[in-house]
């Protein structure tokens, strides 16, 4: 059942600010299965992005070292005619922004036309054909008429489908979608949601969800993984995840979001910042510095990636003696003196 | 009588047009609102975008023109607030919607934060420092940052300077529109949980404009759901959550994502439940140019906006 | 989009109406009038004073503004005193003169401008990028006339490949092809100058819009269709970027004009630059006032075109 798509091993993409390069993806490993929804979540700068964008090289400056294997080759550093034969193929990308995503001086069928034409749809019919068929599919009303309109004369939300028409227009293998529904309402939110769901049903395909909204790896995701500063901090499968998280930074996540609260009470805050690209530790373990209240003879060194149960990974070791500053470790509130 | 009053409230904006540039029709961003609000309360306004929201809370501090209707602060009309005395503009402030833009780039924190006390109070140097280092600790940043810019801040720090902005002149409402869209969860708790805090201590009552359902139920004790510059629904955050009647409020409290994993699929099926039943019933609910009807009164708080009888 | 140009053009009347009260109003400020040029100085003044009158000189200005303006619209725009034939005419041979020396030096810049500024943009930071961003400041730096001059110098005096001035060798006839090639050869040389300096600031404007487009979003999309990255600059980065380039054709009508004058003037060349410049030394105002007109109301073709153009091809605008 669980056969893999794609293989990342040991991923770390450097950016180079003033003369040195700092990973924003530091050794990073996982794996998406067919038909499987892996959900990544981290808080901003966590290297979310940088990790989806290593997987299409879409980076213009970085440096990826690792391993990135997909259907049976390492495409880390493949020669870019041979990755435009995987990407908008094999793989295809939701961006986050649908205002910006499209070309403003194309029209929409010649867009989603395009990924056709370049992977080998070279009659002209055919490609409408098709198009249209995909507008229809992603639940355009009016496709026809949409074919010949450009971007502005759509609402986000129309907008966003039509990215997403793109990204499934060669029925790729893996679809990888950043963030796809942070610029939309809410209503128009569940319904990409709830498209993006039913198109990985229905093809088969591995799915990569960025998301920062915990609401939304709880309705959709298989998998979770957590990242914190580059690095994935807990990996597991979805109920695991909202179950049983262990590691100190995902109980704080999941603290922190409203709803999960009892009504009208604090919520948990996650003291400090990400900490820039420049000055994140190296050594030593990187959520250290957001929960002061932990000795610091509790942490382990350089914490690796634990199995806990099959399937449940966490990098951490000391997750046993973690409490929350206002709670012991049963999860108890006591008052903070 | 309550504390904010808002009557049959109505901004147009006109759209100009044509070989001249006249006035061919009007955009009506808020067609008839009514809500009060009572002191220490939080009453949340809610609705898709460009439903008419931040236009609504414009429109109270007078920022926007007011087409028609009045608004009443602690009994007196204010519709004018421009020439109505300079005391009740003070004792209403604004928070925007996005920390990243709506401070000065080029102005330190401390030139920020004073600039009301500059335009109300006559300090002297010595004392807006002190007043600015208070404040700056009170929104939980370091007092010694005065001289600091917007950009060395996190979101939630700026945030933070908006809202210390906002209550350097002890106001008794505050507008505060989306003041958490832009952020991440775990700062977006921090803002949160603060301005609860302020509330309780400075006994503040807030309009808290938000499309993210999940943060009005946390903070809001009244809720009003606009569409389409109209007032579909409105009562208490129980009224609301618990007994929506409008389809467009069943729809957008559907789209709450469910925080189990184990209730997906029910949800889901709910989820298009609602959704059949929005697109069967959109005709009954709205009127032939897609506004809603008059609200009436379903019970003593909850107001629904539901098709005349007959 | 009619809607569009329409207005545009009734802004445009305006515009014109104010420009022709200002190019009178200098014209009467100026010393002397048509009769100064026209009539022997011996004549008794009494007869020039009656002439004067009789003409309509000592009416009120806005009088003689409705005269002149009535005037101009049945082509009549005065006497040039200098060459003693009606202004109409005079401009009229020089206009075509300007207009193919226009063309051909339109034709350059674009030459020039295009290959570089996609060369500078698509590999900026790059050695050639240097080079060339080297050039564009030298030719920001370098005052046209200056460097005419050092053209005029070294291709048509020392090194003899091009003729010195003059439109079109003398003795040809007009429509034969040797006369079209003399006519060409003529304006290489000008041409080519005036097109080596105006062309920097598309270069960089082109320049600079590739870097600008190159880092949108939609350049990811199309890189993640696996569009290759000649597709990428053709169809997505080149056709955003000569967008706006396309726009500036207007201005660079603008341009030309001002740079006509000197290079006219340099090469000996019988355009309309050369005719205003002769005349104004010359004094005779009434070439001088209508060639005022005519560079004025160009001027504001050229953006009205630039308008229109942009309208044209950005669906963005197009649409409203
Ligand atoms: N091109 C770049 N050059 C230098 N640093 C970069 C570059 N792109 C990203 N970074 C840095 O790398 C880190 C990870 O960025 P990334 O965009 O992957 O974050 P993210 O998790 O996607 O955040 P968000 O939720 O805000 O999108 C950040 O610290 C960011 O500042
Ligand atoms: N100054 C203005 N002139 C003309 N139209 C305006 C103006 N301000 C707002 N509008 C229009 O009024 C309507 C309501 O806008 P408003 O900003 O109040 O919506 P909103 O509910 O705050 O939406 P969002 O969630 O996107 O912030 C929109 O259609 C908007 O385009
Ligand atoms: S090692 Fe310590 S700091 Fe690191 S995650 Fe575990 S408890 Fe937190
Ligand atoms: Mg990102
Ligand atoms: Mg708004």
């Amino acid at each position: 059942m669980s056969e893999p798509i794609l293989k990342i091993d040991n991923l770390r993409t450097s950016f180079r600010i003033k003369d040195d390069y700092y990973p924003a993806v530091d050794g990073v490993s996982l794996t998406v299965n067919k038909n499987e929804l892996l959900a990544i979540v981290g808080e901003s700068g966590c290297g979310k992005s940088a990790l989806a964008f290593s997987i299409m090289n879409l980076h213009s400056r970085a440096k990826i070292e690792g391993n990135i294997n997909f259907k049976g080759q390492n495409i880390v550093n493949l020669p870019t005619s041979k990755l435009n034969k995987l990407r908008g193929k094999d793989m295809g990308m939701i961006f986050q922004d649908p205002l910006t995503a499209l070309n403003p001086l194309m029209i929409i069928g010649e867009q989603i036309g395009e990924i056709l034409l370049i992977h080998g749809t070279n009659s002209a019919e055919k490609r409408k054909e098709r198009v249209l068929e995909l507008l229809n599919k992603v639940g355009i009303p009016r496709p026809e008429h949409v074919f010949n309109q450009f971007p502005h004369e759509l609402s986000g939300g129309m907008r966003q489908r039509v990215v997403i028409a793109m990204a499934i227009a060669n029925n790729p293998e893996l679809l990888i979608a950043d963030e796809p529904t942070t610029a939309l309402d809410v209503t128009i939110q569940s319904q990409i949601l709830d498209l993006i769901k039913e198109l990985k049903e229905e093809s088969g395909a591995g799915v990569i969800l960025i998301t920062h909204d915990l609401g939304v790896v709880a309705e959709m995701a298989d998998r979770v993984a957590v990242m914190y500063a580059g690095q994935i901090v807990e990996i597991a499968d979805v109920y695991t995840l909202f179950e049983n998280p262990l590691h100190p930074y995902t109980r704080s996540l999941l603290n922190s979001v409203p709803t999960a609260n009892e009504e009208q009470s604090t919520l948990h805050v996650i003291q400090g910042v990400v900490p820039a690209l420049q000055n994140l530790p190296r050594e030593g373990c990187r959520f250290g510095a957001r929960i002061p209240w932990i000795a610091d003879s509790a942490h382990e060194k350089n914490p690796q990636l634990h199995e806990v149960s099959p399937g449940h990974f966490v990098r951490c070791t000391c997750y046993k003696d973690f409490h929350f500053p206002d709670r012991d470790k049963e999860g108890n509130r006591h008052v903070v003196s | 009588m309550s504390y904010l009053e808002v009557k049959d409230l109505k901004v147009h904006f006109p759209v100009k047009g044509g070989l001249f540039g006249r006035t061919l029709a009007h955009i009506k961003a808020v067609d008839g609102v009514n809500f009060s609000i009572e002191k220490g309360k939080t009453y949340g306004l809610v609705g898709e975008s460009g439903s008419g929201k931040t236009t609504t809370g414009r429109a109270i501090i007078g920022l926007n023109k007011i087409t028609s209707g009045q608004v009443f602060f602690e009994g007196q009309d204010i519709t004018n607030l421009n020439k109505a005395n300079k005391d009740i503009r003070r004792d209403i402030q604004m928070i925007f919607q996005d920390p990243y833009s709506s401070l000065n780039p080029k102005k330190r924190v401390i030139d920020i934060i004073s600039e009301p006390l500059r335009n109300y109070e006559k300090l002297t140097k010595g004392e807006e420092t002190k007043r600015v280092q208070e404040l700056l600790e009170l929104v939980g940043l370091n007092p010694e940052s005065i001289l600091k810019y917007p950009h060395e801040f996190s979101g939630g720090q700026r945030q933070r300077i908006g809202i210390a902005r906002a209550i350097a002149l002890k106001p008794k409402l505050i507008i505060a529109d989306e003041p958490v869209s832009a952020l991440d969860v775990s700062v977006q708790a921090q803002v949160l949980n603060f301005m609860k805090e302020i509330q309780k201590e400075l006994g503040l009552t807030y309009l808290f404009i938000s499309h993210d359902l999940g943060v009005i139920k946390h903070m809001c004790d009244q809720i009003g759901i606009m569409y389409k510059g109209r007032y579909v629904e409105s009562g208490t955050k129980e009224d609301i959550f618990n007994h929506p009647q409008h389809i467009y409020t069943k729809r957008l409290v559907a789209a709450i994502p469910d925080m189990n994993p184990r209730n997906r699929q029910q949800h889901l099926q709910f989820r298009q439940e609602v959704k059949n039943e929005y697109e069967q019933a959109y005709n009954q609910y709205f009127d032939d140019e897609g506004l809603a009807f008059q609200l009436q009164p379903v019970s003593d708080t909850h107001l629904v906006a539901l098709p005349e009888k007959g | 989009m009619w809607k569009f140009s329409i207005r545009r053009i009734m802004i445009m009347i305006p515009q014109v109406i104010l420009l022709s009260i200002i190019v009178f109003m200098l014209a009467k400020m100026m010393p002397g009038d048509a009769l100064t040029g026209l009539i022997d100085p011996n004549v008794d003044p009494n007869t020039i004073a009656e002439k004067r009158e009789e003409l309509g000189l000592n009416d009120p200005w806005y009088e003689q503004y409705t005269r002149w303006v009535a005037g101009v619209f049945t082509g009549d725009l005065g006497q040039s005193f200098h060459f003693k034939m009606p202004v109409s005419e005079l401009v009229w041979q020089r206009i075509v003169n300007s207009f193919w020396l226009s063309l051909l030096t339109l034709v350059l810049t674009y030459l020039i401008a295009i290959p570089l500024g996609i060369t500078s943009g698509r590999y900026n930071d790059s050695w050639a990028d240097r080079l060339i961003t080297g050039y564009t400041y030298i030719g920001f730096a370098a005052p046209l006339f200056i460097f005419a001059l050092v053209m005029l110098w070294i291709f048509g005096f020392h090194l003899g490949w091009f003729p010195t001035g003059g439109s079109v060798k003398p003795g040809l006839t007009p429509g034969t092809f040797e006369y079209v090639m003399s006519k060409l050869y003529h304006m290489l040389l000008p041409a080519l100058s005036m097109a080596l300096i105006t062309t920097v600031s598309t270069v960089q404007y082109l320049r600079s819009e590739i870097i600008d487009t190159k880092q949108k979003d939609f350049i990811l999309t199309a890189r993640a269709k696996g569009a290759s990255e000649s597709r990428v600059y053709n169809r997505h980065i080149l056709r955003n970027s000569l967008l706006p380039i396309a726009a500036f054709f207007g201005y660079e009508i603008t341009g030309l004009i001002g740079g006509s004058i000197f290079i006219e003037n340099i090469f000996g060349y019988p355009g309309m630059g050369q005719l205003f410049l002769n005349s104004i030394l010359l004094r005779d105002y009434s070439v001088v006032t209508s060639l005022v007109l005519l560079f004025g109301i160009l001027t504001i073709l050229g953006t009205l075109l630039s308008d229109i153009i942009l309208s044209l091809v950005d669906p963005r605008i197009r649409i409203k």
